[in-house]
């Protein structure tokens, strides 16, 4: 047997780990997803292709290859954002198990987010990787040719799935107040999606539409980070998606804390 | 069948007390149920106003389209979506009180558990069709009128045999139910779109195995006389109910095949 390791000196790290390691123990519901995935892929992308080629092979600066791009990226993201609205949080808060998460000496945002986190990078595994894969071998899918897009792309994905899950945190801090929150949940789902990408680009809105996109985290989840990794977006406007990210996971990361301390003072447990 | 109909109309009745008597809670779930289907006519209506037509299909024609599959998706999704919840069932062992009563299994599965707010999202289906159906310069026959309802009528079959035949392979998937959501929900996108753009693959899997196609596009193209696969005639659409009858029988096949399977969850 193996000696129990010692307590870590960062809990924190291992949040993010049991998060990760979690995912990996359910292997034939992670097969089901890429082939649910795979499915919606191949129709969006048959879909997407045919809208580019009716606009003349040119459509919202996309061409078939990198509408291609911007669909299976997309698939392969929504294993490692939260686009339907509902948390662990939430449940823990109807449940009044949130009580025992503010015992703990450890934050309770910090824990939630950075499982979640956690659990989004085994995503892009299983599910990521694949999907890029099925991309290019059957969708027509181009890569970057600039390795730069890669290293940018990169870090642009961690910030996206940091903004996703720092995001749902701080919606989840809504049941604190509402305890049964399902219905922030719902709103939360009717937009996300199209305010994220995950249909169609938001580059393809009227400009009314695309100017309330821009005023919401979303793009900075799915959006952004496929422009930048697809190699889209390149140099100076690139950093620009960074920075727009960073900004959006600050503020998301500042409404969660400030609502945890508030809506502690609110917590009511029923029962006993 | 008589009998069955009033038990199963007693259990609506007790649902839609139970269910309107929270009464902020159900008006939410309504609005919510609405607001998603407007978001998804929204999307349609961003791609197609981005470019002139997609597949041969303008926005007015697609509007059709969209409004026939969703309503009938919807319908489908208000008498059988809850089909989904039987991997839960199983786990929890549920699903073992259901053999030791005196009704079908399946017949209890969809009465179960019957949620009124998916009657919010009807109405956006019915609403785009019926706009569809104004803008759209039809001839308005008796095959023209008889061409829509069959449509719905079979539409609404094919999606729930859909669920049906999903949840059949649920006792075999369990942890892997994501992989009907497949053909599921990626059947109700699948029939909003102009098989026109589809490849050899897609055409195979939605228009023969699973055949969506007929539960909206094919009908409506033939109502337009706009041809709707390459090769094949317009009337093709007129063809709904052989594929009303396939997905019934493969539903039919997959739940018995699904229920002979089940060993129990030993509770």
């Amino acid at each position: 047997m193996r000696p129990l390791t010692p307590p870590a000196r960062n809990p924190y790290w291992r949040f993010l780990l049991a998060g990760f390691r979690g995912q990996s123990a359910y292997p034939l519901a992670t097969l089901a997803g890429l082939v649910a995935n795979a499915t919606f892929g191949v129709l969006k992308g048959s879909i997407m292709g045919a809208a580019v080629e009716s606009s003349g092979g040119e459509l919202a600066g996309y061409t078939a290859g990198s509408m291609a791009a911007f669909v299976w990226l997309g698939q392969g993201l929504l294993g490692s954002v939260n686009l339907w609205g509902g948390s662990d949080l939430q449940t823990r808060i109807k449940s009044g198990d949130v009580a025992v998460d503010f015992l703990r000496p450890v934050s309770v945002q910090a824990s939630h987010v950075l499982t979640d986190v956690g659990k989004g990078l085994f995503g892009l595994l299983p599910r990521g990787l694949p999907s890029v894969l099925i991309g290019v071998a059957i969708g027509g899918m181009v890569l970057p040719s600039d390795p730069s897009a890669y290293a940018l792309g990169l870090i642009s994905l961690l910030l996206g799935i940091a903004v996703s899950h720092a995001c749902i945190y701080a919606v989840g801090t809504s049941g604190f107040w509402l305890v049964e929150s399902r219905g922030v949940a719902v709103f939360y789902l009717s937009f996300s999606g199209l305010f994220a990408g995950l249909y169609t680009p938001i580059y393809l809105f009227p400009d009314w539409l695309l100017t309330l996109a821009l005023l919401t985290p979303f793009p900075s989840m799915m959006q952004l980070p496929v422009d930048v990794l697809s190699g889209q977006v390149t140099g100076v406007a690139a950093w620009q998606h960074l920075g727009v990210q960073a900004l959006w996971l600050a503020i998301v990361l500042a409404v969660g804390h400030l609502s945890t301390r508030a809506g502690r003072r609110r917590l009511e447990v029923q029962g006993g | 069948m008589a009998e069955a109909l009033r038990a199963y109309r007693a259990v609506v009745a007790s649902r839609a007390r139970s269910q309107a008597s929270h009464r902020a809670s159900f008006r939410m779930d309504l609005v919510g149920a609405l607001l998603v289907g407007i978001i998804e006519f929204g999307e349609i209506w961003v791609l197609y106003s981005a470019t002139d037509q997609i597949g041969g299909f303008t926005l007015a024609q697609i509007m059709l389209v969209f409004g026939l599959s969703d309503l009938a998706f919807s319908l489908a999704d208000l008498v059988a979506g809850h089909c989904d919840n039987l991997p839960l069932y199983v786990r929890a062992g549920t699903l073992d009180v259901f053999f030791l009563r005196p009704q079908p299994v399946l017949a209890q599965l969809v009465t179960s558990d019957l949620s009124l707010r998916r009657i919010g999202r009807c109405l956006v289906g019915a609403t785009s069709l019926t706009v569809g159906l104004v803008l759209n310069d039809i001839e308005w026959t008796a095959g023209a009128v008889g061409l829509v309802v069959l449509a719905l009528v079979c539409g609404f079959v094919i999606f729930t045999a859909q669920f049906v035949t999903a949840a059949g392979l649920q006792f075999f998937l369990v942890n892997g139910a994501e992989m009907t959501n497949a053909f599921v929900y990626g059947g109700r996108y699948a029939a909003t779109q102009p098989t026109s753009v589809w490849p050899r693959s897609l055409l195979v899997v939605f228009g023969a195995v699973f055949p969506v196609a007929f539960a909206a596009f094919l009908p409506v193209s033939t109502l337009l006389g706009v041809p709707g696969v390459a090769g094949l005639p317009v009337w093709l659409g007129w063809c709904a109910p052989v594929a009303a009858v396939w997905a019934v029988v493969v539903a039919g096949l997959s739940w018995r095949w699904g229920l002979r399977h089940y060993r129990g969850a030993g509770g």
